[in-house]
């Protein structure tokens, strides 16, 4: 096999990679800070998708130009649940609040079934098809545009929760719950608006997503456990570590199938989690709880 | 008081006791042909993939379900009462439904598209004693393990095989000239394992132009085909050859694109190249893909009569597989009953086994069944896309267009 071979696969499931990554970067933050296992994160993403597609088709309007407009909406979305439904199960049994997540999840994909139907749907951009051609490399054109807007809504992600004062408060009530109450600060908002920012990543992920594969309902749970491999790689809470999950993630499935079999590729994804769980627990770049 | 109550009940002798059990043995023996002689609609449970992967498969085959009653009205063939069922593309879900559809009263299955749906319900069927008659699967051993209430009017992997081959021939020959070297991407369900497994034994027997270099077996309900297309177009083969369903196929054909890579043909053998839904996402980059597939004779009567039904209720899409195979096996299930005249499952089943329907809509001589519950006697044809439709190309009997080959570039479209 040529080596070019190796070099096209290994980017294509790095640019897949990236993309998986931001998904799953909204599930650390929200179990970083508000300690909530979001287990309806794959069907709020096809939730996006959905939205990108009816946006496309009914107004021409592009996925990756309305990836931070569907960030804002999903925000709005995830603010509202968080505060109204998810906001009082924040300090009962964590086995309710993963059955109210799962009830959520079940709802999202019985909605999207009733409206959407059951059929694949995609998007038909201009440059759906297109791919550039850079020495012995053909690399998918969509995957280019969605991994380059997914590293700047990382960055830009990175820099609010670093020097943006509510990002400083919002890390306030992930390290310390009662000393944030004690500072004043409106705790109860800052859950709500932290499952809000974890429910925009999945957003504006969705929104690039769209373009790389086809939407059905039933792609929720899936897209949900891939979250999960991704971040319990990386290293539950941190966003970094979800980037890092998803590159390795996209990396290996990608390899495996070259050097193996496609039809595996999930085996060695789900190896690699063994392997990250039998050595590394709290993930590659998690934190070891106390 | 006990002797008193004794004396007041009334005895029960040996005598009457017997007579008693030989008048409800009669009464059960007739009264079961009574309530079972035709009296109404043959409840027919519909078992498809409405949901899932393989939903716009499902959907599709519905259609056939659709266009049915009016035809059979005008073929004198007794109603049916349609319960539908969704399998959820999963083989678990397939099991259950047909438990329930048989407890809600259904008295016939069709279905299930799908090998692996399709083997779970029919040990269902089979163990519950209803007849099943399969619309759509290819694998071999469903018609293998002796069931008596099993039917498949629908070609298996061998002769899907068969038949591809010698039809691929005819286009090479009309093409003038054949790919030297192929490799064969492969879905690996029930259905895409049965058709690799079978491959390596039957291609020698056909002195095929072509070796296949690599098989590549990937998902079905892969998001992503890119991995298995780069590998497919680093074997350095000539043609596609493909086991597939709908959306993977869908993604192959963008892969195809998006990679540079336009082979000599896309040689399908199986379902997902000739859907309308395939046709109406890619348009003009659906085209030329050649499916050998069981298919329709147009010259048949039925076949005019089902293509008008068709196009009154679907305009704008084409008549395939997924209609046809249905709409035979509620056809099958129609006559049986008519013949029947019971909806009783064994008597059902014994008209189903003698059915000799000549006026039918499927390639071959029509329908019949072996021993085995199987129509061996099936057809497949070669059938391309071109402008959005699908033209026969093979064999030259029924064939309604000359192949275009080989494949147009996918960059000048």
């Amino acid at each position: 096999m040529a080596a070019e071979i190796y070099l096209n696969v290994a980017v294509s499931g790095l640019l897949t990679g990236l993309v998986y990554g931001l998904m799953a970067a909204g599930l650390s933050v929200i179990f970083g800070v508000v300690r909530v296992v979001n287990f309806a994160h794959g069907e709020m993403m096809t939730v996006a998708m959905y939205l990108a597609i009816v946006l496309f088709n009914t107004l021409g309007l592009d996925p990756l130009v309305m990836a931070v407009p569907l960030a804002g909406v999903l925000l709005a979305l995830g603010y509202v649940l968080q505060a109204g439904l998810i906001n009082p199960f924040i300090t009962r049994p964590e086995y309710s609040q993963f059955m109210l997540l799962i009830a959520i999840a079940i709802i999202i994909v019985n909605v999207l079934l009733i409206v959407f139907g059951p059929d694949a749907r995609n998007v038909q951009t201009s440059y759906a098809f297109d791919s550039f051609l850079i020495g012995p490399l053909i690399i998918d054109a969509t995957k280019v545009y969605a991994g380059a807007a997914t590293l700047v809504i990382t960055a830009a992600l990175f820099v609010f929760f670093q020097f943006a004062p509510l990002g400083k408060a919002i890390r306030a009530c992930a390290d310390n719950y009662t000393g944030a109450l004690v500072v004043g600060l409106n705790v109860k908002h800052l859950y709500a608006l932290t499952f809000g920012i974890g429910a925009a990543c999945v957003g504006a992920a969705g929104s690039m997503l769209v373009l790389l594969v086809d939407v059905t309902p039933s792609l929720g749970p899936a897209l949900t456990l891939l979250a999960f491999i991704i971040v319990i790689t990386g290293g539950l809470g941190s966003m970094a570590g979800a980037v890092l999950g998803g590159l390795l993630i996209g990396f290996t499935e990608a390899m495996a199938g070259l050097f193996f079999t496609p039809s595996a590729k999930s085996m060695f994804s789900f190896g690699l989690l063994v392997l990250v769980l039998l050595f590394r627990p709290q993930g590659i770049l998690g934190k070891r709880l106390s | 008081m006990r002797r008193t109550s004794q004396r007041n009940c009334p005895r029960i002798t040996r005598r009457s006791f017997t007579a008693g059990a030989g008048a409800a043995g009669l009464l059960a023996a007739t009264g079961f042909d009574v309530a079972r002689a035709q009296s109404g609609p043959l409840k027919v449970g519909v078992l498809l993939p409405r949901s899932g992967a393989q939903a716009g498969i499902g959907q599709d085959c519905q259609r056939g379900v659709e266009i049915t009653p009016g035809i059979f009205k005008t073929l004198g063939l007794p109603e049916l009462a349609i319960m539908n069922a969704d399998t959820e593309t999963n083989v678990e879900v397939a099991r259950a439904r047909a438990e329930k559809l048989i407890n809600d009263g259904a008295q016939l299955l069709v279905g299930a598209f799908d090998s692996g749906q399709t083997t779970a319900i029919a040990q269902v069927a089979e163990q519950k004693g209803i007849p099943f008659v399969i619309n759509i699967a290819a694998a071999p051993p469903i018609t293998e393990q002796g069931y008596k209430f099993v039917f498949r009017n629908f070609p298996t992997a061998p002769m899907i095989l068969s038949d591809a081959f010698a039809n691929q021939k005819e286009v090479f020959e009309a093409g003038g000239s054949g790919p030297k070297k192929v490799v064969y991407l492969h879905v690996n369900d029930t259905f895409g394992t049965s058709m690799a497994k079978s491959l390596p034994g039957l291609l020698p027997k056909f002195d095929m132009p072509y070796e296949i270099v690599e098989a590549i077996a990937y998902d079905p309900t892969a998001r992503d085909l890119s991995v298995e297309v780069a590998k497919a177009k680093a074997t350095g083969a000539d043609a596609l050859l493909v086991t597939s369903r709908l959306n993977d196929a869908i993604l192959i054909t963008r892969e195809l694109i998006k990679q540079r890579w336009t082979p000599m043909a896309v040689l399908s053998m199986g379902p997902g190249w000739y859907e309308d839904q395939y046709l109406k996402t890619l348009g003009k980059l659906s085209d030329g893909p050649l499916s050998f597939v069981p298919w329709y004779d147009p010259s048949k009567k039925l076949s005019k009569q089902l293509e008008a039904a068709f196009d009154k209720a679907y305009p704008g899409n084409n008549l395939n597989t997924n209609h046809i195979y249905t709409f035979e096996a509620l056809l099958v299930a129609a006559d049986a009953y008519n013949r029947a005249r019971s909806t009783d499952p064994k008597a059902l089943a014994d008209a189903i086994r003698t059915t000799n329907i000549t006026d039918n809509v499927s390639t071959g001589p029509g329908i019949q069944f072996d021993a085995k519950g199987q129509n061996d006697k099936l057809k497949n044809s070669g059938i391309q896309n071109r402008g959005g439709k699908l033209l026969t190309v093979a064999p030259k009997v029924a064939a309604n267009a000359k192949v275009d080959w080989p494949l147009k570039p996918y960059d000048k479209r």
